[in-house]
């Protein structure tokens, strides 16, 4: 279905995130530039930048001195259209000053306290998708442990969250797929858009408002103001689609890849499985050592990034996932060590656009977990090599196959 | 040992909070709340030293 890409020549020159060869090899592939050329250039998507070190991404991420822009946040052919400082999805797509009071909007629905009380319907989405996934492997041998549970999780969650029918489900994947494993743009047709389905949906909440308190994130975004006025339809409907989107193939792939690592390595998962006490810090090192996000910026100043020229309008991906793994910030970086005690993580981004939901991400990754070890007990791969991972800024196994073994 | 914690650098990671729920709490934003301003009993030691060493933001430091 993708279109075929160019083999890549060289990673420090002519590196592609969207290649097969990256998501196959991306550790790799992050550990030989830092080491040999910390920050890459290509001139794929109109030209972007790739550092690994993770005082670079650090930096970058912070931005003190304004030298990049969030307006750009996913790698496409054609930038976005929408100036900053408010962006098409605000506020990860914003710039201050209207970043931190379109996010102080956001900061209440998704603070620990809110995100607790999902816990009860994560943990029986997570035991219903159980049921299905554990019945097919009795009468199989096997499930897979990215389509059949994973892939499922957020995508409930967060239509829960936001109001919409459980069944759209599939249409979300196919909106977040056209948006980020595909950042090449194509023509679709118009009802199969992400901003005519939320249109639809903004504007029934709209005709039937609801008192406050009493509605879902849509309701809610309906009733907040900023700067004194309501926010404008584009606004609603960026946001929303934000929501959607940042929740879904990160949380999969974060969920993914901790099975995936559970499921090759026995002990871990005894120790998982057995000690709560270790389940914490457990999931932070998930978090370190798989973080599935590569954030992008653009570069709103030309300037010089460790002699590098930095063009204007050049895009910049920030592989916080490669940043985890770099030893100058990291003691046995490489390593997965499941009960690691210094562990400062950019898995949610570092600065202020900290992943807005990383308190429902955690508590999605950790519920969803729980409820995998209790339930398949003990478990591995079908074949190391039926494993396939996503191409592109979002990094997580897109097929699993496991096999659940029986008990001694 | 004391904490000190600097509201202007904590970005609402809520890892302290999770570590270490008695000695700091989170306000309704998601930002971090320091419950102990002064001394550290001995038995939380441990736990401060966490909270320091996994914010992502170094926005926690222990003093003397």
């Amino acid at each position: 279905m993708d279109a075929e890409k160019a083999p890549v020549a060289d990673w420090k020159t002519d590196f592609d995130h969207t290649h097969p060869d990256y998501a196959a090899n991306a550790h790799q592939i992050w550990d030989d530039l830092r080491e040999e050329c910390p920050v890459a250039h290509s001139d794929r998507f109109g030209g972007m930048w790739l550092p690994t070190r993770h005082e670079d991404i650090a930096a970058i991420a912070k931005n003190e001195d304004g030298l990049y822009t969030s307006r750009g946040v996913v790698v496409s052919e054609i930038p976005p259209d929408v100036p900053a400082p408010i962006g098409y999805a605000p506020p990860i797509t914003s710039d201050a000053p209207f970043h931190a009071p379109a996010r102080k909007l956001l900061l209440g629905p998704f603070a620990p306290r809110q995100i607790e009380a999902l816990e009860p319907f994560t943990r029986e989405c997570c035991n219903s998708l159980m049921d299905v996934a554990l019945a097919k492997s009795g009468e199989q041998g096997w499930f897979d442990a990215a389509i059949d549970y994973s892939q499922n999780i957020p995508v409930r969650v967060i239509a829960h969250m936001l109001g919409l029918p459980p069944e759209d489900g599939d249409k979300f994947r196919r909106f977040i797929h056209n948006i980020i494993e595909n950042p090449v743009q194509r023509d679709i047709p118009e009802e199969d858009t992400v901003e005519w389905y939320f249109d639809q949906q903004i504007a029934q909440r709209r005709a039937n408002p609801k008192p406050p308190g009493e509605g879902d994130l849509i309701d809610h975004l309906l009733s907040v103001e900023i700067f004194g006025e309501p926010l404008g339809q584009e606004h609603v409907r960026g946001t929303v689609v934000l929501l959607l989107v940042a929740g879904i193939d990160t949380t999969w792939s974060s969920i993914g890849s901790a099975i995936w690592h559970l499921a090759q390595n026995p002990d871990d998962l005894a120790r998982y499985r057995d000690d709560p006490a270790v389940r914490p810090f457990a999931i932070e090192e998930f978090l370190r050592a798989y973080a599935p996000v590569t954030m992008a910026r653009m570069v709103a100043e030309d300037h010089e990034l460790h002699g590098c020229p930095m063009k204007k309008d050049d895009w910049v991906l920030l592989p916080f996932p490669a940043g985890n793994r770099d030893p100058e910030a990291f003691e046995d970086a490489d390593q997965f060590i499941i009960d690691r005690q210094k562990n400062r993580h950019g898995a949610f981004g570092l600065g202020i656009h900290r992943c807005l939901g990383s308190n429902l991400a955690r508590m999605e990754l950790s519920v969803a977990l729980d409820v995998f070890v209790e339930r398949a007990h003990d478990f591995s791969l079908v074949d190391p090599a039926t494993v396939r991972f996503s191409t592109g800024q979002i990094r997580g196994p897109r097929e699993l196959p496991v096999c659940v073994n029986p008990n001694m | 040992m004391k904490i000190n914690y600097n509201r202007e650098l904590c970005q609402g990671h809520n890892r302290c909070y999770m570590l270490a729920p008695e000695i700091f709490d989170v306000d309704d934003e998601g930002y971090a709340v320091l419950k102990i301003e002064g001394e550290i009993p001995a038995e939380l030691h441990d736990k401060a030293q966490l909270c320091v060493d996994n914010c992502p933001e170094y926005a926690i430091e222990l003093t003397e």
